[in-house]
């Protein structure tokens, strides 16, 4: 395989659920990966060659199949660590990006928050988040009396940055924002913003979910503190996020889950816990998920990011250049460089709508909010229909998009 | 299962001329309901004028797909001065039409164009949808005269 391309053909042998057909034995097309992604046999194998030979409750124990899978944990810490530029001590694994955002806003607004929360603080998101990264600072700030502000969006899905010096101000303790858009595929400015913010001495947090999956990501060279994303989106198992942190914050960061594996010294009044990562997984973790993970970034090593990341950005811009030629069809988002997030609006026929006819014709799309419904708000529409591309789709699953929304246009006589 | 089966002429036709899609104006004794469906966004309003437990009037306003536009239309459409006893009645048989479990013999005249329906309960993602408008009325003519809720 070559540094810059990729032979999707090929590798869509590799995925046996896109081998299967739906509705009546139509050939499945699979534009749904933002959502979660489909499977290589080699993460199933990791997984399924865990649970068979080497299958115990890792860090605990004095027996070999306990080593055996401690080893087989800690390895994959390594993996992921190498893969995002970390350190191993500070790749953390949870159960989801969810989690590990929830793990980052709870912990930082506990009693011993390494933050001392004062009045007027502020906590500063954007307009274009998924719900996984805004929820959780709406607790936040209920339980800190935080005011939690929004850095808008502009009609092409771009973070308006007009503001940006008053939103960023020296009241801003946190700073979270998605890297690339789950819904409009903007990718964000992350090293800028994090330079902004770190200069009022805030904290940087990234909602990473569409950008690792997708493209080389560097911790140390996008400048943040702290970085969530999730293992399913990625080729690997479903039960299994990633929380990365700069050490020195998360060795400040009290617990979030409390019990057995993240502790030092236990009484029955109180407990000391842990350094990290181990202070942040508590109970008997997600072996054969982490196993499965670190096969899947084995997977994508080894046709590379870079391949990887040319060829979603062919897909997308090519079924852009499509889709704005359909008359009665509308593109959300950027020109481009963006990610390879498509959402779109057909005029007179609802995403849902739309969403069944393409299903009839065997294509997998999302349609909806995107668990981003401010975002929803903010472009007037109560949902979109989206197709994500990833580096087992054609140009042929783009000929199959088109056509079938015309199928829906049709369908609904919405065109002749 | 194909396009056509569930998208049955009917259907498309009350998406296109939907019924009773006019607010009425609130007058004393209405209730007002505000339902969403959470997945998707959809979102129904719907005034209910219940006298004596016959609905006297049914109308609503609301955003979303074929199916679930469609099915507040034709629910507001059945319910037009029904008792609210044959209502609740009508909507358990939707209910069950739905849940594709199988309705009464006689669910053809009861439902009229509400059989309509019966292919969306061959897709449980959609069987929401269908639901939407019609489990506002339930809620709108259980709920004392004069409630509005969120």
């Amino acid at each position: 395989m070559s540094a810059s391309t990729l032979n999707a053909e090929i590798l869509k042998k590799d995925f046996p659920l896109l081998g299967r057909t739906v509705r009546g034995g139509k050939k499945l097309v699979y534009l749904d990966s933002g959502a979660t992604s489909q499977k290589p046999t080699m993460v199933l194998d990791a997984e399924r060659n865990f649970y068979e030979y080497h299958n115990a409750a890792a860090h605990r124990g004095a027996h070999q199949l306990a080593e055996e899978a401690t080893e087989a944990f800690e390895g994959a810490r390594e993996v992921v660590a190498h893969f995002i530029g970390a350190h191993t001590r500070e790749v953390i694994f949870t159960k989801s990006a969810t989690e590990s955002l929830n793990l980052v806003a709870y912990s930082l607004s506990a009693a011993e928050s390494p933050i001392q929360w004062r009045p007027g603080d502020e906590v500063l998101v954007t307009e274009m988040e998924h719900h996984a990264n805004l929820i959780p600072w709406q607790e936040m700030a209920k339980r800190t009396g935080a005011r939690l502000r929004f850095i808008p969006v502009t009609d092409d899905g771009q973070l308006d940055l007009t503001q940006i010096d008053t939103l960023i101000n020296e009241k801003t303790r946190i700073l979270s924002f998605t890297h690339a858009s789950n819904v409009l595929g903007t990718v964000n400015p992350v090293r800028r913003l994090a330079d902004l913010a770190h200069a009022v001495g805030a904290i940087v947090v990234l909602d990473a979910c569409q950008s690792v999956p997708h493209e080389s990501v560097d911790v140390t060279a996008l400048g943040i503190d702290l970085m969530a994303f999730s293992g399913h989106k990625m080729l690997g198992p479903t039960g299994v996020g990633v929380l990365w942190g700069r050490f020195e914050i998360l060795e400040s960061m009290p617990p979030f889950l409390t019990g057995g594996s993240m502790i030092e010294v236990v009484t029955l009044e109180s407990a000391t816990y842990s350094l990290p990562p181990k202070r942040f997984e508590a109970g008997v973790p997600n072996m054969a998920q982490a196993v499965g993970l670190a096969a899947a970034i084995g997977y994508l090593q080894e046709v590379g990011m870079h391949a990887i990341a040319h060829h979603e950005e062919d897909l997308v811009t090519s079924a852009i250049a499509q889709l704005e030629t359909m008359p009665g069809v509308k593109v959300l988002g950027p020109a481009g460089p963006r990610g390879g997030a498509l959402s779109f609006l057909v005029d007179d026929i609802h995403p849902h709508d739309v969403g069944q006819v393409l299903d009839d014709d065997g294509i997998a799309v999302r349609v909806g909010h995107h668990c981003a419904w401010p975002l929803m708000r903010r472009f007037g529409v109560a949902a979109t229909t989206r197709a994500t591309f990833y580096l087992y789709n054609t140009h042929e699953d783009v000929s199959s998009l088109v056509s079938g929304i015309r199928r829906a246009q049709q369908f609904f006589g919405t065109t002749s | 299962m194909n396009l056509e089966k569930m998208y049955q002429e009917i259907i498309l036709d009350h998406y296109k001329h939907p019924q009773f899609k006019n607010l009425a104006p609130m007058v004393s004794g209405a209730v007002e309901v505000h339902h969403i469906n959470p997945t998707c966004g959809d979102e129904v309003t719907l005034r209910a004028q219940v006298v004596d437990g016959v609905i006297e009037s049914v109308t609503w306003d609301g955003l979303g797909c074929s199916i679930s536009q469609a099915s507040t239309s034709v629910m507001a459409g059945l319910t037009q001065g029904a008792t609210v006893k044959s209502a609740l009645d009508l909507t358990a048989q939707f209910l069950l039409l739905m849940q594709g479990k199988g309705v009464s013999t006689d669910a053809d005249e009861i439902l009229e164009d509400g059989i309509a329906f019966a292919g969306v309960a061959q897709y449980p993602a959609r069987v929401k949808c269908a639901l939407l408008g019609w489990m506002a009325l339930k809620d709108a003519i259980t709920r004392e005269p004069g409630e509005i809720n969120e």
